[in-house]
């Protein structure tokens, strides 16, 4: 047994740990910076789905049935994998039209009308109220297990005052509103929440495991022990199998609740919510199609090992199997173990329980409180005052109210039910949604009134033969009309209406309210033509996938003033928001605000932003009572769609017109560009050139002048200018010659003279025609070649030219009279290698890349270079395939080396 | 007192009739092969003007100007540039970076004494 105050404040920490997560997360996303746009985190969230009636029931119901809590399992599995083309278009619909709830979703397809918003919001509020009770139940019987002997008979607070589910009930409201019912937009999306849940499945998922372990490798010794122990004691009989001799139509009652999970999976209130409008991107529905059923089937693991568990310590038929994993552990003394398991369920529960009321809020508001707002004159249609706070506060009245609902309906019945029965009660509620949800998207013959129709008398079938008799077996109702029929007819009997026995009577309710639903459903969609409203919804829905977002046609026809759709948009979403939409959508047709023009592209909008933040049915009213309207005949909606088609095509053309044009633009600019980028190397090449002309030309001049001021100049010192002048002159012929070379080879139009080269001979005529220069300067030319060496087809000349400009450079920079320079020549299959290797002070790394630049020289001496010898030798090389290189340390001197290919 | 004249070029045909040219015209005369060792030798010794090349290995004519003007004790020393980079952009550097006037690369023998001897009579 747990004090009461480590209980209370263990779960209040982890109500504090919640609102710190989804605190931080709408930080985040007001900062750009997302947390749930991200496909775990939508895949956790969906596990919403697994309440504390799962969380404690499904041992419960194995323990029962053996078997049996599964389908409500392999539904959702099922409906994930097999029905993920669906979930897709679904989301697609809902964030291509604003919708935000499913009752907006029917009502919208349906010619958005109101009445069927209303049906679906009522018929949700009924299946709902017991499911949140439930939550609560499930809450305030763990602590009871918690704080209390296990002998002790159970107390129950006199009063509501003195009950802490009443609380509980009081601060998941306040967590709700807070997260839920923050701020008002038209896309309906809740950050902060949404982490909140993924992280509350993340909680449910580990308790539970570790439960499972507990009971399964502590308490026993394996999977394998709980089930030889069971067998023994004959538990496992009729836990796993059909019981097919007792109850032949098992196998249906199986599939009706696979069928019936499946169905709730998507039409359930919070998982539209987690599933379709808090999603952030489509894609992410990719990543939750495994992970969510991989999450159903680990939680599962245990359940059958704890069921078993249960009856094999408590005997079969003692102790509450819906608390199994909660009495298990606190039976054997580790009150720890419980406390984790109890947080678990905590999660399971109050995660329900937000999502749950986030979504039903928005629907009471918008399609129960809002139509009937904007009829009375009180809140005025027509004034011009602010609307936000207002729709903020029915949502977070309405959330309040609905978890006093649920406390209430705890308090009142919360003992009558197995936990499992009202959780499938709730599901067969909202399964009344399929024939209109489900046709709606894929048949475009459905009309509102068979919809309508369909609902009606499917409720109707649920209120007999499910509610009815549930609440009589709780002793509301008088059991009569069960047992005998109403006023005695016995074909009325809700059980067993027209005379249908045999079946459990789930799927009886199931198999009457669904038939009779779809069948009324198609018959009155078939009987009259849809309106031409309704046609064009039906055509946005079925076809949604076969236009972009933006460019569906939009059914609508008459005058309207774009200030007047400005204020209404205004009045819901306050002016920041408004505006930014606004803006948006101005600038996706290339406008500005104040040039928006009121046509029906704008209407469709205001509209669809406006659905966003009150329904569809809702902001159809308001669109309505500011514009003139000219009503929509059938013949319009084809002429509207046969135009949006033209539109299409043309839209197409331009758009690939517009593209080649701006493909072309782009070519043009990247020429310019390149010119512009030659045209700088060319005056950059002019610059040096000029330069290097000036340079020679400056020493040329002036030494002349000094020698025509001076005629009794000794004859030594003009004899030293003359040969200065010459050696300028010379090196001055020389620059223009490479210029010119450069210039040819650059530009493509030098000569090439290729035939059959032999490398070694070339580099023997380069060394004999510099041996006098190297002689003269004292320095050693050694020569490294094998004796043959293979023919290469190449240009004589040029490669002498190479040799040439190779040597004398490295005559250049070695020392007189210690210079060494050596060439090496060698070969191999691919092609040869030729190195000359000097043993001069060497090049900086830093300049080694420079070498090669044009005009790029190091000055040594009084034999000057022009800067282009090394670029020019380059150039040949690389004519013929080759490559150039250069590898040096600084004082240990430099090696030029080139390699030709064979070719 | 005969004034002295630091030349600094990396042309080594350009120094030797620099040299000559100034030194048959009265002045002391001090040479630098690059930049760096036309500032090394204005830290010996400070000339009373600078004949500056502006394409010089290690250090720019234009580096040169720019550290001597950085520092106080050089703020007034007459810098000539003699440039062979004939573009607007080029001069207009050189003397937005503190030289006093430059010449174009070739240069007229006469004109530049003519030039030399102005910028050092204005100083004294």
């Amino acid at each position: 047994m747990l004090s009461t105050t480590l209980v209370i404040s263990v779960a209040f920490s982890y109500l504090l740990l919640l609102f710190a997560i989804a605190y931080s997360a709408d930080r985040a996303a007001s900062k750009g910076r997302s947390w749930i746009n991200n496909p775990w985190v939508y895949a956790l969230s969906m596990a919403v789905y697994c309440t504390a009636w799962t969380y404690f029931g499904s041992v419960g119901r194995a323990a029962n049935s053996g078997v049996w809590f599964l389908p409500i399992y392999l539904g959702p599995t099922l409906a994930m994998i097999l029905g993920w083309l669906v979930i897709r278009k679904i989301i697609r619909i809902a964030k291509t039209y604003h919708i935000t709830s499913i009752a907006d979703f029917i009502a919208s397809r349906y010619g958005k009308s109101q009445r069927l918003a209303q049906l679906v919001t009522i018929i949700t509020l009924i299946g709902i109220i017991p499911y949140v009770a439930l939550q609560l139940k499930a809450i305030a019987n763990g602590y009871q297990l918690l704080t209390t002997s296990l002998n002790s008979s159970p107390l129950r607070s006199a009063h509501w005052w003195q009950d802490s589910t009443f609380y509980l009930a009081l601060l998941l409201a306040g967590f709700t509103i807070i997260f839920g019912a923050r701020h008002l937009d038209s896309n309906e999306r809740h950050e902060g929440m949404v982490a909140a849940i993924a992280f509350e499945s993340i909680i449910k998922i580990i308790a539970f495991i570790v439960v499972g372990i507990f009971v399964t490798y502590y308490l026993f010794n394996g999977f394998g022990d709980i089930f030889k122990k069971a067998q023994a004691l004959n538990i496992l009989q009729g836990l796993f199998n059909f019981n097919t001799a007792t109850n032949p139509l098992a196998h249906i009652q199986w599939f009706s609740l696979v069928f019936l999970s499946m169905l709730s999976v998507i039409l359930l209130p919070r998982q539209f919510q987690v599933m379709v409008v808090e999603s952030t991107d489509e894609h992410h529905l990719k990543r939750a199609v495994w992970v969510f059923p991989l999450y159903l089937l680990i939680i599962n693991i245990f359940v059958l090992p704890i069921a078993l568990a249960g009856l094999l310590t408590f005997g079969l038929g003692q102790g509450n199997p819906d608390q199994f994993v909660l009495s298990l552990p606190l039976h054997s003394g580790h009150e720890w173990i419980a406390l984790i398991v109890f947080i678990g369920g905590f999660s399971a529960a109050t995660g329900m329980v937000i999502v749950e009321a986030t979504a039903v809020s928005t629907m009471v508001c918008n399609d129960l409180i809002m139509p009937w707002l904007l009829k009375s004159s009180t809140f005025g249609l027509h004034k011009r005052n602010n609307l936000t706070r207002l729709l903020l506060w029915i949502r977070r009245v309405a959330i309040l109210v609905l978890l006093l609902l649920g406390y209430s309906y705890f308090k009142l019945a919360g003992d009558a039910y197995a936990l499992v029965s009202i959780g499938l009660i709730s599901f067969a509620a909202v399964a009344q949604f399929a024939p209109a949800f489900f046709g709606g998207m894929y048949w475009k013959g459905g009309t509102e009134r068979g919809a309508w129709g369909g609902l009606l008398i499917g409720f109707a079938m649920w209120v007999y033969t499910l509610m009815l008799p549930s609440l009589a077996k709780s002793g509301w109702v008088s059991t009569s009309f069960i047992t005998s029929g109403p006023l005695g007819i016995e074909w009325l009997k809700p059980e067993q209406f027209l005379g249908l026995t045999g079946l459990d009577n789930l799927t009886h309710a199931l198999f009457w309210s669904l038939w009779l639903n779809t069948a009324v459903y198609v018959g009155l969609s078939l009987w009259q033509r849809p309106s031409a409203r309704e046609a064009s919804q039906a055509l946005l829905f079925v076809d949604v996938f076969k236009r972009k977002p933006h460019a569906a046609p939009v059914f609508w026809q008459g005058q309207a003033n774009a200030q007047d759709l400005i204020n209404l948009l205004e009045r819901f979403l306050g002016v920041a928001r408004s505006r930014s939409s606004l803006k948006a959508y101005a600038a996706r047709y290339h406008l500005t605000l104040d040039s928006l023009t009121a046509d029906a592209q704008l209407v469709h909008f205001v509209e669809t932003q406006l659905a966003g933040a009150i329904g569809s049915a809702s902001a159809r009213t308001m669109i309505a009572s500011v514009v003139q309207e000219e009503p929509l005949e059938l013949e319009d909606v084809m002429r509207i769609l046969e135009e949006a088609s033209q539109l299409r095509a043309y839209s197409k053309a331009l758009e690939e017109k517009s593209l080649s044009l701006e493909k072309a633009t782009a070519e043009l600019r990247t020429a310019n560009e390149q010119l512009k980028s030659l045209d700088r190397l060319k005056d950059d090449f002019m610059s040096s050139v000029t330069h290097e002309l000036r340079t020679p030309l400056t020493s040329i001049r002036a030494l002349t002048e000094l020698m025509l001021d001076d005629p009794q100049m000794e004859w030594e010192q003009r004899e030293q200018f003359m040969g200065i002048i010459l050696s300028e002159a010379e090196r001055l012929g020389r620059l223009v010659n490479q210029v010119l070379d450069m210039a040819k080879i650059e530009g493509g139009h030098a000569e090439w003279h290729t035939t059959d080269v032999d490398m070694k001979a070339i580099i023997n005529q380069a060394a004999t025609s510099m041996s006098a220069s190297f002689k003269e300067k004292g320095v050693l030319l050694q020569l490294a070649m094998p004796d043959t060496v293979m023919i290469l087809k190449a240009d004589a000349d040029r490669l002498l030219q190479v040799m040439l400009n190779l040597l004398s450079n490295a005559l250049k920079f070695v020392p007189a009279q210690t210079g060494l320079v050596t060439v090496t020549l060698s070969d191999d299959p691919t092609g040869i290698t030729v190195a000359v290797q000097d043993n001069g002070m060497g090049i900086a790394p830093e300049q080694q890349a420079l070498v090669f630049e044009k005009f790029r020289q190091v000055n040594v001496g009084t034999q000057q270079g022009t800067g282009l010898g090394l670029p020019i030798s380059r150039q040949i090389i690389e004519h013929f395939g080759g490559r150039m290189g250069l590898r040096s340390e600084l004082g240990q001197g430099a090696c030029f080396s080139f390699f030709l290919p064979r070719i | 007192m005969s004034h002295t004249v630091l030349i600094a070029d990396d042309e080594p045909n350009i120094l030797i009739s620099l040299e000559f040219l100034m030194k048959r015209e009265g002045f002391r005369v001090l040479v630098a092969h690059n930049g760096q060792e036309a500032l090394d030798q204005i830290a010996n010794e400070t000339p009373s003007l600078i004949l500056l090349d502006v394409m010089m290995p290690k250090k720019t004519g234009f580096d040169v100007c720019q550290e001597l003007r950085a520092q106080e004790a050089y703020q007034n020393i007459p810098i000539l540039i003699l440039t062979a980079k004939g573009r607007d952009t080029d001069i207009a550097k050189g003397m937005a970076l503190g030289a006093n006037d430059y010449m174009l690369k070739p240069f007229s023998t006469k004109e530049l004494v003519q030039k030399v001897r102005d910028m050092l009579g204005s100083v004294a």
